[in-house]
């Protein structure tokens, strides 16, 4: 399409049913109560000149071109600022309003430049739009008078300039980076002529800007200007699509000249982000082209082999043959694959039906099992389906709002900055966090309540909660009766009124004083709308999955759930992490979340797909990289994920992937994972993807190109080849038959299609016969899986503990600028606001051991070592240290430990006992390559068998609140449901020479399982 | 017996050396071993006369002004401790027609009583207005204030009853008294003298109209060039904190009022009720446009009864003696009196208290006596730097709002500054342009981009460049600020420009 102008309508529009008429120059017009005078114009097709004016702001009455007349009231009134009242008669020419926006326009340019030919915003600029729709003839005052042509332009931020010659000061950046972005850090500075737009009296580089880019779109001229723009031009075609950063799923504008990409715009119409961008999607797509993408397939026989580029063909038959070779001698179940959430949902489907119907196993798992799978588990269990139960605007309908373990404002800054204008307007917050995030307290908003409680204590403070709205009668009795199940909601009652759930009983372990537990759940409680927010913090430990429960157990204990406003909401960490998910990636279940042992959905495929397929689940990432170090798992199928440097405990990850005979990685770049691989097949970034990205409110968004693949294929397209090599042909004409396959076998996706896609802009799945345009909020009137089932969550306590030698707790989270392992963002200039991982620590911890503000430390635990720059800070408490995973050097998954999520193996990242000490050696990981990896990575490997016990037992501790006949069944249910047979068969057979290793509940349960399972 | 010796601590006063002189009495009478008590009253007023030192005696209370330190020996020699007629004496102070001619309402206790002694306030009429609006109840204090009149003084007029009902009637958990004491205008100084003479009653004001309108909190937005007057109202919030006139419990009405002090940053423009809202918020001092109108949507967004320290300080005598009374007072629809503020090249300059209606010529003339140079008039601005130029021959109208505007001018805040024959008045007319240049919030093109052009084009016509079209020009910018400026202070800086034009045609053609 040629460039996309969105209609600007002045003002917001305002809700409610209620409407008044007007008459605009004589034609009348209905609109919502609270209207203003100018958008009603605008609706009825009456364009009014404005500057200031523009409808993702509020009206602010600066500019005064928008004056008008109106029968009955005095003077002439900006109609930005004037609601419509019922019968008024606007008249909105006249020679005086002409004359009168002529004088403001003669103003206007006896102050500005007169380069228009040479402005790089000619031809797309409001305010050279308003002189020529005024009239704007002559400047009578001349350009000799004061002004600020002569004003210098700041080009410190990398991907704007802010040229303050050319600002007519209309404030609409300032009130971008106050309503729509949350951070204040513009501002208005001096007074008079002398008022300028101002980063607080710095550049915008070393302000507390972030670069989220509103400030740029909201400037009517040149002032605020992308860099892009001055260099290559004004972009002359538009491109809708999705961002491929986090789970927010921002759409954008790709805006082009010619086949060039100029600049990314937030679009209005973005279901997920209404028009709001962060400095990742808006400016950091320039990995995209950067000179280390890979563009040919590449091999070797040895690892220690350099690669060598090859046509695809060689690379696709390659890869196959050893695949096939390598199934030929270990088994069929000796391979597996890995799916990625980065990808497309039609890039991951392929790969897991090539997995499924191509492997002829169950073997496939996607990166989400390192951050969302408890997710997944705890959700289905409580309310039967595994996704977040609102869209992101329900929000803006919340009265308290609890955010654990989250950190949106740097991880989801979209969404980060919906929720603080919540805030800003009234809300309550309660944040649940060991560290003191800016949701903690950042300008103009402070949480009501900061639990600030010790890493891994999170399943004990949620059943403190949910103690004292039981036991104190703040319960919504009525939504219990009608919608939960009762039996469940009565065992689940008398657990979590044992006065070991108390706020005093759990104070002292979690840190959290009782009173403020006690005061949190009664705001929490008393609503009216109360709702979850939650992230990694929730998932990433040893009881991601019970704090999963606990949260829903929370939401329904209040009725907080089925209706805008409420809900239990996981903020996805990857742009498709929900989609990944939903489309069959993990081993136990296919597409919707239905598991593979149900004959009937299984036969669905396997008519579908033309093989037997089968009805045990396959092994889990973890289990994969265990089972190769062992020797029985040996080729493997990954897509876009860098194990090696996202994944826990990195010298067992590395060590599982040299054990291999293949390993086949798919990605843009080479990476840390790479380092380990024979096969490279180049992968495609999202500006050549043709498909769809499901974010974390189940948007189902689409995903267009703008380039042709510079591989010259799509993902898709090299997964089907690979899997035709193997002798399981698929073909698909393009990404749309994809989907439509996708909506044939999966329920929840039966209405989505690339057309409605594109005619509705997107859609959020359940999509079907009953919901034709998809589900905003989901459980509404009835759960999905019928009634609501609470589930009693038992605090187990990790095993990961501060000891007299690592007495420190390391957490880890993420930075604004960056993105994940920084593949991407590295790539791009973000790193001019941070190009290093920091070791976050409290004063008195860095006093103690002689560290001071930016000295190097040596950070290790009981798996591994690694150094970074210390930084002090007082956002984490004494006895947490905090660090983020952005950069390999540092390698912050060098010391991650083997632990995991007791129901799901997501890694417990959020937990490590450390010790930090001083260092003179300088260089992280990358300069102490020369002392020797190994010598740093301490080796703390469990055998295979050791972990599988652990496994076991970690499964039993989580259910001894049962009765022990109870117990043994949910054990046996849950090794049945999630573990591959071979584990269990292992299991069994180590069981029988050393029960002693076992609890007794995880023995009988284990004797239970019927050894025709192992087949 | 103790004398009672009363020397002003207004600081109009002690910039003429008010404390000294105090300190001369005290020390003075040590010496002499004379027992005195000194009470550092508010000012009279008179301002000519400061520093004014008054005697108590069995007649009324007898003045000597202007005094020094150095007459103070003189002054004990000359017995003025028994209100002695000498070389210093101006007798009865409340004799001296200056005074005696006044309707003293709103100033009834100002210079009178010790500002700080809140006994000595009761004693004079204080917190019966108070108690009667405790009596009274929200709706019929605010029916007392609708009737009376009264009306802003701010300079707006806005009728304060009305106000006052739109916040009763409002729905808000928190709602707030503001009272705006940021007065910037050139020649007034009432607020100040107020806040320093008598702070109580503008404490009662803020607690009647807290009571009145269903607000719990009140702020006072003092400008920072006001430090003792600072001083004065929060000491006086401690002391009716202390005497629970404020607190959880005002009077014992069962109803919580509190105020505090906020302190400008120097900005003219925060004297405008949405940029002083602005700014009590904690934000730059810019104009918010309306609607909505602040009693609905005022500060933090809550519904807020924004009045001025004449307005707030004059309710508790409207309340302690009747709207009634009050109502009688004025002319047309201006009731009541206004605090004028005479300044500028005056001879006797200060504060008369007068009920609407009396004429421009007999503040400046008969009260002023003319210019304190001794040549004569030409010219008096009324109502602040944005106020109307008068010429000699048009000091006939009458004071009160109609009149004022139909004379193209407008009352304001009761400022009034007089010009003697040596005044350039198109240097005048560029001083408003350039004053708005300066001090615009910034917001709105009119304002912030025409006071600049302006000041330009006035410079052009002095000059004679191209004077007719720069004439033109002028009035076309000065039409685009009245009608097109977001607040008062973009609109009205055309008014002493285009009536400086008018009058003193003259002086832009040299």
């Amino acid at each position: 399409m040629t460039i996309l102008r969105e209609h600007d309508y002045g003002t917001p529009a305002k809700m409610g049913s209620e409407t008044v008429t007007v008459s605009v120059d004589g034609h009348d017009v209905s609109v919502a109560v609270g209207t203003s005078v100018l958008r009603a114009a605008s609706e009825a097709g009456i364009p009014i000149p404005k500057l200031c004016a523009t409808d993702s702001l509020e009206p602010f009455g600066s500019c005064r071109l928008c004056l008008v007349e109106i029968d009955g009231k005095k003077g002439t009134p900006a109609s930005c600022t004037t609601p419509c009242e019922s019968g008024m008669v606007v008249h909105t020419t006249s020679p005086k309003l002409d004359r009168l926006r002529r004088g403001v326009m003669e103003l206007y340019i006896s102050d500005h430049p007169l380069d228009c030919l040479t402005c790089p915003a000619n031809g797309d600029c409001e305010l050279q739009d308003m002189a020529g729709v005024v009239g704007l003839r002559d400047v009578r005052y001349g350009y000799a008078g004061e002004n600020h042509l002569d004003a210098p332009t700041d080009d410190s931020n990398p991907y704007f300039s802010f040229d303050e010659s050319k600002c007519i000061v209309c404030s609409r950046c300032v009130r971008a980076c106050s309503e729509v972005q949350g951070t204040f850090a513009l501002t208005i500075e001096g007074r008079g002529f002398n008022s300028k737009v101002s980063p607080g009296g710095l550049n915008f580089l070393e302000s507390e800007c972030v670069s989220c880019g509103a400030c740029v779109q909201a400037c009517p001229t040149s002032t605020l200007q992308e860099k892009a723009v001055i260099e290559l031009g004004t972009p002359t075609r538009t491109v809708l699509t999705t961002c491929a950063y986090c789970g927010v799923g921002c759409t954008f504008k790709a805006e082009m000249r010619g086949d060039e990409l100029v600049r990314m715009v937030p679009y209005k119409d973005g279901g997920a982000n209404e028009g709001h961008s962060c400095v990742k999607g808006r400016f950091a797509f320039g990995y995209t082209t950067h000179p280390d993408r890979v563009l040919k397939p590449m091999i070797r026989e040895a690892i220690t082999d350099p690669w060598r580029e090859v046509p695809w063909e060689e690379a696709i038959g390659y890869a196959a043959n050893k695949l096939k070779e390598i199934q030929a001698q270990y088994g069929i179940d000796s391979i597996g694959g890995i799916t990625s959430s980065r990808c497309t949902n039609e890039d991951v489907y392929v790969v897991q039906k090539l997995v499924r119907a191509g492997f002829g196993n169950n073997n496939v798992d996607t990166c989400a099992r390192v951050c969302h799978s408890p997710t997944g588990y705890g959700l289905k269990k409580t309310f039967g389906t595994s996704a977040g139960t609102q869209d992101f605007k329900s929000v803006e309908k919340s009265d308290v709002i609890l955010v654990i373990g989250a950190n949106p404002i740097d991880a989801h800054p979209v969404f980060g900055s919906r929720m603080k204008r919540r805030l800003r307007a009234g809300a309550k917050l309660i944040v649940v966090d060991p560290r003191t995030t800016d949701l903690v307290r950042s300008p103009h908003i402070k949480a009501d309540y900061h639990l600030q409680l010790q890493p891994g204590t999170n399943v004990a403070v949620i059943n403190a909660l949910a103690h004292v709205i039981l036991t104190e009668g703040l319960h919504d009795k009525a939504f219990i009766a009608a919608r939960c199940d009762d039996e469940a909601f009565q065992a689940w009652e008398d657990f979590i009124k044992l006065p070991s759930n108390s706020p005093e009983a759990v104070a002292t372990e979690s840190g959290v004083p009782a009173d403020t537990l006690r005061g949190a759940a009664r705001l929490y409680a008393a609503g009216p709308n109360s709702a979850i927010y939650y992230g990694l913090g929730v998932t990433e430990h040893s009881q991601g999955s019970t704090m999963v429960i606990g949260m829903a157990n929370l939401a329904m204990l209040t009725g907080s759930i089925g209706r805008e406003g409420v809900g239990v909401n996981p903020l996805r960490g990857q742009n498709n992490v929900q989609g990944s998910c939903d489309m069959g990636s993990f081993p136990h279940e296919y597409s919707g979340y239905r598991h593979v042992s149900d004959d009937a959905v299984r036969q669905q495929f396997e008519a579908l797909w033309g093989r037997e397929l089968q009805s045990v689940p396959g092994l889990r990432i973890p289990n994969m990289l265990d089972a190769a170090v062992v020797g029985s798992f040996r080729g493997i199928y990954i897509q876009g994920e860098d194990i090696a440097q996202s994944d826990p405990n990195t010298s067992h990850v590395t060590n599982a992937l040299a054990s291999m005979d293949l390993v086949i990685v798919q990605d843009l770049f080479l990476n840390e994972t790479s380092a380990y691989a024979h096969v490279f097949l180049p992968g495609t970034s999202f500006l050549e993807k043709d498909g769809t990205f499901t974010n974390a409110e189940r948007r189902i968004n689409r995903v267009r190109p703008i380039m042709a693949s510079r591989t010259g294929k799509a993902e898709w397209e090299v997964t089907c080849d690979l899997a035709k090599a193997l002798g399981y042909p698929m073909h698909y004409d393009d990404a749309s038959q994809i989907m439509d396959e996708i909506a044939q076998v999966t329920p929840t996706f039966a209405g989505v299609s690339f057309a409605k896609l594109d005619e509705l802009g997107s859609i959020q799945w359940p999509c079907n016969t009953e919901h034709p345009e998809g589900t905003p909020t989901m459980h509404v009137g009835e759960f999905t899986r019928g009634e609501g089932r609470f589930v009693e969550t038992p605090y187990v306590p990790t095993p990961e503990r501060s000891t007299r030698r690592y007495p420190l707790l390391l957490t880890t989270g993420r930075a604004v600028s960056q993105y994940n392992v920084g593949a991407q963002t590295r790539r791009t200039a973000n790193v001019i606001w941070q190009s290093e991982d920091f070791l976050d620590i409290h004063e008195s911890d860095a006093q103690l051991r002689g560290i001071t503000d930016g000295s190097w430390v040596e950070l290790a635990s009981r798996v591994g070592k690694t150094k970074m720059h210390a930084r002090i800070s007082e956002r984490v408490p004494p006895g947490v240290v905090y660090t983020t995973f952005h950069f390999p050097v540092s390698g912050a998954n060098v010391v991650t430990t083997e632990y995991s999520d007791w129901a799901t193996n997501c890694p417990e990242y959020k937990v490590t006992a450390v010790e930090v000490r001083p260092t003179l050696q300088a260089g992280g990981l990358a300069s102490a390559e020369d002392l020797g990896l190994e010598e740093l990575r301490v080796e703390v490997h469990e055998d295979a068998i050791a972990t599988l016990v652990r496994m076991v037992n970690e499964i039993t501790s989580n259910n001894t609140h049962l009765h022990q006949l109870a117990a043994i069944e949910a054990v046996a249910t849950h090794l049945k449901m999630f573990w591959a047979p071979q584990m269990i068969q292992d299991l069994t057979s180590y069981a029988k020479d050393h029960p002693e290793d076992f609890q007794d509940v995880a023995l009988v349960a284990l004797g239970q399982l019927p050894t025709a399972m192992a087949n | 017996m103790t004398n009672t010796v009363y020397v002003p601590i207004d600081s109009a006063a002690t910039s003429v050396g008010a404390t000294a002189v105090a300190l001369a009495i005290t020390a003075e009478a040590r010496r002499r071993d004379i027992d005195i008590r000194l009470v550092r009253n508010g000012s009279r007023g008179l301002l000519w006369l400061e520093p004014l030192v008054e005697v108590e005696t069995v007649e009324g209370r007898v003045g000597y002004g202007p005094v020094t330190a150095a007459d103070v020996a003189a002054l004990f020699d000359s017995d003025f401790l028994t209100g002695a007629d000498n070389g210093f004496s101006v007798g009865i102070v409340e004799d001296i027609p200056w005074l005696a001619d006044q309707q003293r309402v709103t100033f009834a206790r100002v210079g009178v009583i010790d500002p700080l002694d809140i006994n000595d306030y009761e004693a004079h009429g204080g917190l019966t207005g108070l108690r009667t609006a405790i009596a009274l109840g929200p709706s019929k204090t605010v029916e007392e204030v609708l009737a009376s009149g009264l009306r802003g003084r701010g300079g707006a007029g806005f009728p304060a009853g009305i106000k006052w009902r739109t916040v009763l009637e409002a729905e808000s958990g928190q709602k707030y008294v503001c009272c705006n004491a940021d007065e910037g205008d050139s020649g007034t100084f009432a607020d100040r003298m107020l806040m320093e003479g008598d702070p109580f009653t503008l404490i009662e004001g803020m607690a009647i109209a807290g009571i009145a309108g269903g607000a719990t909190k009140g702020l006072i937005y003092i400008r920072s060039e006001y430090p003792d007057a600072i001083a004065t109202m929060r000491a006086a919030l401690l002391i009716a904190r202390g005497c629970g006139l404020l607190g959880d419990d005002v009077l014992g009405s069962g109803k919580a009022f509190d105020i505090s002090v906020r302190v400008g940053a120097g900005s003219y423009v925060c004297g405008e009720e949405t940029a002083m809202l602005e700014s009590l918020e904690g934000k730059r001092g810019m104009v918010r446009a309306k609607p909505p109108i602040p009693a609905l949507h005022g500060l933090f967004g809550e519904p807020t009864i924004v009045n001025n320290v004449l307005t707030l300080g004059t309710v508790p005598m409207i309340l302690a003696q009747g709207a009634a009374a009050y109502q009688a007072l004025g002319a047309d629809r201006s009731r009541g009196t206004q605090v004028f503020q005479l300044a500028g090249n005056i001879a006797r300059g200060g504060i008369v208290e007068r009920a609407f209606g009396i004429s421009l010529k007999e503040l400046v003339e008969t009260y002023g006596g003319g210019t304190r140079s001794g040549r004569p008039v030409r010219s008096v601005q009324v109502g602040g730097p944005l106020g109307a130029y008068f010429p000699a021959s048009a000091l006939d109208v009458a004071m009160d709002y109609e009149a004022l505007l139909a004379a193209g001018g407008m009352l304001g805040h009761g400022g009034i500054v007089v010009f003697d024959d040596s005044v350039d008045m198109a240097q005048q007319a560029r001083f408003a342009m350039e004053f708005c240049s300066k001090e615009s919030c910034g917001k709105c093109t009119p304002c912030r981009v025409g006071s600049v052009r302006g000041t330009e084009v006035i410079d052009k016509i002095i000059n004679n460049v191209d004077r007719n079209e720069n004439l033109e020009l002028l009035n076309d910018l000065c039409d685009l600020m009245i009608d097109g400026s977001l607040c008062a202070m973009g609109g009205l800086t055309p008014m002493p420009v285009l009536s400086a034009l008018r009058q003193f045609p003259e002086d832009f053609q040299r």
